[in-house]
């Protein structure tokens, strides 16, 4: 596969580049660049954060580890060497971490450092530090200083050099472009499902749009599609698996917008968590909350919903508010497309509803009947995988349910609804009284099992509590989290 | 002076710049391997048949060795010689490593490692403290036991009685860089190891073993470590001898480092312990006697295991004077990872134990928590008659009255209490809960002959110093608090002092930078070099002055002698012209420490380092959730040579303390397999898991014993602030009770754990 991207600001060109080289071990093995650090290889712990701008000039923090080299493509990366500027001026994330005593061990230093670097870039005065570094474990400093490094930089003015990898992109992406169009796009990438002698070496395919996406992967249902390689990566870093023939998905047009339609809110399937929560978070705080809390900023940078709904995880946090919320799945083979409902994609465990050659194009969510109320339940509060999650999107007239759609997440093999439960709350009084027979139906719609992450009765317990914070929600603040500044 | 500056660490600017480098980023010889290790997946049993030909085809594989390949029997333990490098005809636990693979490769060499037919038939595999109990698998024969007057006795006359059970599970120290190791073969079959370690001598002395090697051949070297915790003061034992064994029957250089999750499936971890007690109270509040009974969990080799359980036996009275005491002490052996250091070594998990009475004896007689650990606190400094600890030390340096006073000011106890317990009143799913710990923490190593240090210095003509001693550097700012020591010695800016990477070719036979020792130890043997350097320099400019040497001044970069003033650079030049040596070694070793580890008495300690956190929280009935609210900290680290790194020690060392009893949680399976063993299932604390409000401290007041410049050890004594955190949330959970049932919450204190207290108070 043919690929070129700026590297610190200057262009690298790569003939051909293995596809499932992942831009941590290309840095540190061949580059020399060992700044990057790996801490755990599966995008938990934040010390490969690299800062990926795109073409439209936005910037990215994301896990190298679990980046692989094609996602490149077109994009200007920085790394941990390329943050000061080119006469060696810190950047103020740097100088703050010295000044502030951020640094310890300083293992964590250099991904803690760029993922301060992407939060001072967004501009964002209120940018909250504990969502823009949810996704960097520091053992030593027990984060204090960290959290006064971000504070000293929240009005320092973004440094020239950063803003230059846009322009840079700008000036060189008509040259990236074209580049593109010169070279071969893979094996078939012209003519579905030829064999021509790169066949072996190019297994990667990047489509030039969704319907270029829809023939391809028609021609080649046995290949994997690669979104944002936050759960696929780790089959290669940690399953060591040989993936076969690729297509990488991530920015497809037709495949990455948002929309608005007569059925309701449609969301390409190559749209990132993290601009999916910035869609929703206005009409569905709940669901906003929810989605912040998936992974980190890294993570939610790079994964898709399309791939948190296509992996088929039972533990996935967007399936149980999607099914709550009534979202529909659009998949599409070739030219033909079908549209279910979302619940009734996970068949069983490690199955779901989807033909050879076919792919999610989008999940629509259609007007909201009621309100929704989601809570995830983990070990630790932030980006940490459910330990259940559960979705209740619930209408009343005059006190009584009139509407009840509940999902959960971990209390099956699959993202389930709950009929039995549902049905003991139509009807019935929105108080915690009335919602008993709901919390006994919960035992009869799950048997969750248990795991490292929580018991089976834990789950059970946890479910009705949830229930009844939904209930209580206008009694209680409603995420514990809303308290940490209150109450002290 | 640099003493007492709150310098940046000394690498500050190469971690931020990613310039810092770390055994996995030095630049590799073009021929170097990759070594990964193949494991075991069964906790208990014998290897019948291990097929590796799948190994050995596999892509970019060079050499491939199991136990029965090795030139000679290769060992890892630092204690009983226990630790086979690859298991010899037995596994004991799930994930030792049985064979060794070299490739062209990291990924290479983790690939050919899942290639083997591994065959092995199962044996009972014990893996709880009651199965090892039931079984009698132990390390020493029976329990260790140490009695203080009748326990027993003074229990049964006491008022009040409270006993119960406390279960303390393990951590992971998950250091951030994992454990790593390089070997670099010289000439004439000397070896070269660069290794991520706590304790280089100790590689150096396993390494020549394993290879038949003088110690005079192998050089050992570390510049720095991602974190260490503990964890690298035994377990890259494994990684630096198959580094050096490959490298010597291959003539190449190797290196190896555990993927994450070998890291977490190889190496030992924190014990857990099962703490039983039974404690009797007045109902003045005063402790009359407890007994103890420690159930450790050690794993499948000694490794440290005695003397941390020591360790948890010597901090049982914490901060109190208890009249009669008895410890049993069970060091049990089981099928799992052989448990290690950790920062603390046993100290937090015996701290925990008597922290646990003190707050189930406050819950029954009604009294605040606080007030009933200040009743039952040692006579503060200076006392007329200083109290004994059970083993017999006097304690001469308590301070925790005074400083818990101040804490408890400056933190606004009493009237956050009354506003707690109104706003509790006023609320339906939430409770708010506040809670305390103190920590009085001996500071030396208990097996004393460790309690010695040594360092080179030299200076150069142009004035520059050369740094080097035993210590090793993994975060904590030992480097930079030594160098400003030494360049508070010869009166030059810190920059002068180039500190150097540890080396067994330069300081040898050292002990482990543990036990909080790094700066008491190396600080003084730095001093003590320093000091015979100068006094050389005053010597000879005295001499060229016809003054006496102590009224030649070194301050400020420069050298008063008479009249005259040299800069430091003139000084050595005038010194080394008058052919006076430049270079000196500086030797400590700690005074007046005498210990009968057999008879449990003695004085192990050479001084007590104090500290005392106050901790709110918030939590959730519903869900068991909870969130820390506030810390307030105040600690003691004598005379601080650098507040700074000292305050980041304080407030690093509780967080990772809280992360140990809230939801750092190691699971493993009914066949004895880990299943956390990654940061996506083992979960540290994060980012937002830092209190929202954090006041952190330092207790000013200088040492009484005679340490360097007067400042006090800070590495461990902090973590155990973090029981501050299981405190408060044994108080919220309570107020959810109606005061009869005692929470008796265990740690780690997951969501789950919470709900499941919770519910017992509404039983
Ligand atoms: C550190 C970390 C934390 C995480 N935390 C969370 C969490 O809190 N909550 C949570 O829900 N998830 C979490 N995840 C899992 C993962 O990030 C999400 O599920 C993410 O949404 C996956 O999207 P992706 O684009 O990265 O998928 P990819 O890894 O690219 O693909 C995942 C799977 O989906 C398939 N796929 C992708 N797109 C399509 C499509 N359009 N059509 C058909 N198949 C497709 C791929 O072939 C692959 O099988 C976490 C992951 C990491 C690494
Ligand atoms: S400074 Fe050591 S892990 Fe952050």
């Amino acid at each position: 596969m043919h690929l070129a991207f700026l590297l610190n600001g200057e262009r690298v060109d790569f003939p051909d580049a293995p596809p499932t080289r992942t831009t941590l071990d290309w840095l540190r093995e061949d580059r020399g660049l060992t700044g990057t650090k790996e801490g755990c290889n599966e995008g938990d712990c934040g010390a490969c954060t690299v800062l990926v701008t795109d073409p439209d000039g936005s910037l990215r923090p994301l896990n190298a580890c679990i980046l692989l080299l094609p996602q490149l493509q077109g994009r200007a990366l920085r790394t941990i060497e390329g943050l000061a500027a080119p006469d060696g001026t810190l950047h103020p994330a740097q100088q703050a971490m010295i000044d502030h005593h951020g640094a310890q061990c300083g293992f964590c230093t250099p991904g803690i450092t760029m993922a301060l670097a992407a939060a001072h870039a967004s501009a964002d005065p209120d940018l909250d530090p504990d969502t823009a570094l949810a996704g960097n474990l520091c053992r030593c400093t027990g984060y204090a200083p960290i959290a006064r490094a971000a504070r000293a930089i929240a009005h320092a003015p973004i440094p020239d050099w950063i803003a230059a990898d846009a322009r840079a992109l700008a000036d060189l992406s008509p040259h990236l472009a074209l580049s593109l169009a010169e070279i071969p796009r893979g094996s078939g990438g012209s003519a579905p499902g030829a064999t021509t002698p790169a066949d072996a070496p190019a297994r990667a395919f990047r489509p030039r749009d969704v319907d270029d996406l829809a023939a391809w992967h028609a021609a080649h249902p046995e290949a994997t599609l690669v979104a944002g390689a936050t759960d696929l990566g780790l089959h290669l870093t940690k399953g060591l698996r040989d993936l076969g023939r690729l297509a990488f998905i991530s920015g497809t047009p037709g495949l990455c917008e948002i929309a608005s339609t007569p059925e309701g809110l449609r969301i390409g399937a190559a749209v990132t968590i993290e601009d999916l929560r910035a869609a929703i978070a206005q009409a569905a705080p709940d669901f906003g909350e929810l989605v912040r809390r998936i992974g980190a900023t890294q993570v939610r940078a790079a994964g898709t919903i399309g791939g948190n709904i296509a992996n088929g995880s039972p533990i996935g946090d967007g399936p149980p508010a999607l099914i709550a919320l009534g979202a529909t799945l659009t998949l599409r083979r070739g030219a033909a497309r079908r549209t279910i409902a979302l619940e009734d994609f996970f068949l069983a465990y490690g199955r779901q509803d989807r033909a050879p050659g076919e792919f999610v194009e989008a999940v629509t969510i259609p007007p909201s009947p009621g309100t929704l109320h989601v809570h995830k339940v983990s070990k630790r509060f932030d980006q940490d995988i459910s330990a259940l999650c559960g979705a209740f999107m619930i209408a009343t007239e005059a006190g009584r349910v009139t509407h009840a759609r509940v999902a959960f997440g971990g209390m099956a093999g699959t993202p389930k609804r709950a009929p039995l439960t549902e049905a003991a709350l139509i009807g019935a009084p929105w108080s915690e009284a009335g919602v008993a027979p709901a919390l006994a139906a919960l035992a009869q719609d799950y048997a969750p099992i248990s795991d490292m992450r929580a018991s089976a009765a834990y789950r059970l317990e946890a479910a009705r509590g949830i229930l009844l914070r939904a209930v209580a929600g206008d009694l209680v603040p409603p995420v514990l989290g809303a308290l940490q500044g209150g109450a002290a | 002076m640099s003493v007492a500056d709150p310098l940046p660490h000394d690498s500050a600017r190469l971690h931020v710049t990613g310039a810092a480098r770390y055994v996995d980023d030095i630049p590799l010889p073009a021929n170097a391997l990759h070594l990964a290790f193949g494991l075991s997946d069964v906790a208990h049993g014998v290897i019948e048949a291990l097929d590796l030909s799948a190994v050995r085809a596999s892509d970019g594989v060079v050499e491939v060795l199991a136990a029965g390949d090795l030139a000679r029997p290769a060992d890892v333990s630092p204690s009983a010689h226990d630790e086979p490098l690859l298991a010899e005809g037995r596994v004991h636990y799930a994930g030792q490593p049985v064979f060794v693979v070299a490739a062209t490769s990291h990924r290479a060499a983790r690939v050919a490692a899942r290639r083997a037919a591994l065959r092995v038939a199962p044996l009972p595999a014990i893996l709880t403290v009651d199965e090892a109990l039931a079984a009698g698998s132990r390390f020493e024969g029976g329990p260790v036991v140490w009695d203080k007057g009748d326990a027993e006795a003074a229990i049964a006359a006491a008022d009040l009685v409270v006993e119960g059970t406390l279960e303390l599970g393990g951590q992971e120290h998950f250091y951030l860089e994992g454990q790593a190791a390089l070997a670099l073969p010289g000439e004439g079959g000397e070896m070269h190891v660069i290794a991520s370690t706590q304790h280089p001598t100790e590689v150096q002395h396993k390494v020549a073993h394993a290879l038949g090697l003088p110690q005079a051949m192998v050089r050992v070297e570390c510049r720095r470590m991602g974190g260490g915790f503990g964890g690298k003061e035994s377990q890259g034992n494994a990684l630096a001898v198959a580094v050096a064994v490959v490298a010597q029957a291959t003539g190449r250089p190797c290196k190896m480092r555990y993927d994450r999750d070998d890291d977490f499936l190889i190496t030992g971890k924190r014990h857990d312990f099962r703490i039983d007690y039974r404690a009797g109270f007045g109902r003045d509040g005063r402790i009359r006697g407890v007994a103890f009974r420690h159930l450790v969990r050690c794993g499948w080799s000694q490794d440290l295991s005695l003397p941390v359980a020591d360790r948890a036996m010597l901090h049982a009275d914490n901060a109190y004077r208890i009249p009669a005491m008895r410890i049993e002490s069970h060091r049990l052996r089981t099928n799992t990872q052989s448990a290690t250091a950790f920062r603390g070594f046993g100290g937090p998990q015996g701290v925990a134990g008597i922290e646990r009475v003190m707050d189930h004896a406050a819950h029954a007689l009604g009294l605040d928590p606080i007030e009933l650990r200040r009743r039952n606190y040692y006579a503060e400094m200076p006392a007329p008659r200083p109290d004994r600890t059970p083993y017999g030390q006097e304690v001469r340096d308590f301070i925790l009255g005074g400083l818990t006073e101040k804490l408890l000011d400056g933190a606004d106890y009493a009237a956050r209490r009354a506003e707690i317990a109104a706003w509790n009143a006023g609320q339906r799913v939430l409770r708010r809960g506040i809670g305390f710990a103190p920590v009085k923490f001996g500071i030396s190593f208990t097996l004393s002959h460790l309690n010695q240090a040594g360092a080179l210095v030299h200076v150069y003509t142009d004035g520059s110093v050369h740094l080097n001693h035993g210590g090793t550097e993994m975060g904590q700012g030992l480097f930079q608090k030594v160098a400003q020591v030494a360049a508070a010695e010869f009166g030059v800016p810190v920059s002068a002092v180039r500190i150097t990477a540890t080396d067994t070719a330069k300081v040898p036979n050292t002990s482990a930078t543990a036990a909080s020792s790094g700066s008491d130890l190396n600080g003084m043997a730095v001093q003590a070099a320093c000091a015979e350097i100068r006094a050389r320099m005053a010597g000879h400019l005295a001499s060229l002055h016809q003054i006496t040497p102590d009224a030649v001044v070194f301050a400020g970069g420069a050298v008063q002698a008479g009249g005259a003033r040299y800069s430091f650079a003139e000084a050595a030049t005038l010194a080394w012209q008058g052919r006076v040596s430049l270079s000196a070694t500086g030797f400590y070793r700690t005074p007046d420490i005498a210990w009968d580890r057999a008879r449990g008495e003695g004085r192990p300690f050479y001084y007590f380092a104090h500290g005392a956190a106050l901790t709110e929280v918030v939590v959730d009935r519903l869900t068991g959730e909870y969130r820390i609210l506030r810390a307030d900290i105040l600690h003691d680290a004598g005379a601080s040579l650098n507040p700074a790194l000292d305050i980041g020690q304080i407030e690093g060392g509780y967080v990772q303390g809280v992360g140990w009893l809230t939801t750092e949680e190691l699971v493993w399976d009914n066949a004895g397999r880990l299943r956390t063993h990654a940061p996506s299932t083992y979960k540290i604390p994060a980012f937002g898991d830092r209190p929202a409000v954090f006041n952190v401290a330092l207790h000013q007041g200088a040492n009484p014993a005679a340490t360097i410049h007067r400042s006090k050890a800070v590495g461990e004594p902090p973590l155990m602030l973090g029981i501050s955190a299981l405190m408060a949330l044994s108080d919220a959970v309570a107020a959810f009770g109606g005061g009869r049932v005692y929470p008796a919450l265990d740690a780690p204190a997951t969501p789950e754990r919470v709900l499941a207290a919770v519910e017992r108070m509404r039983g």
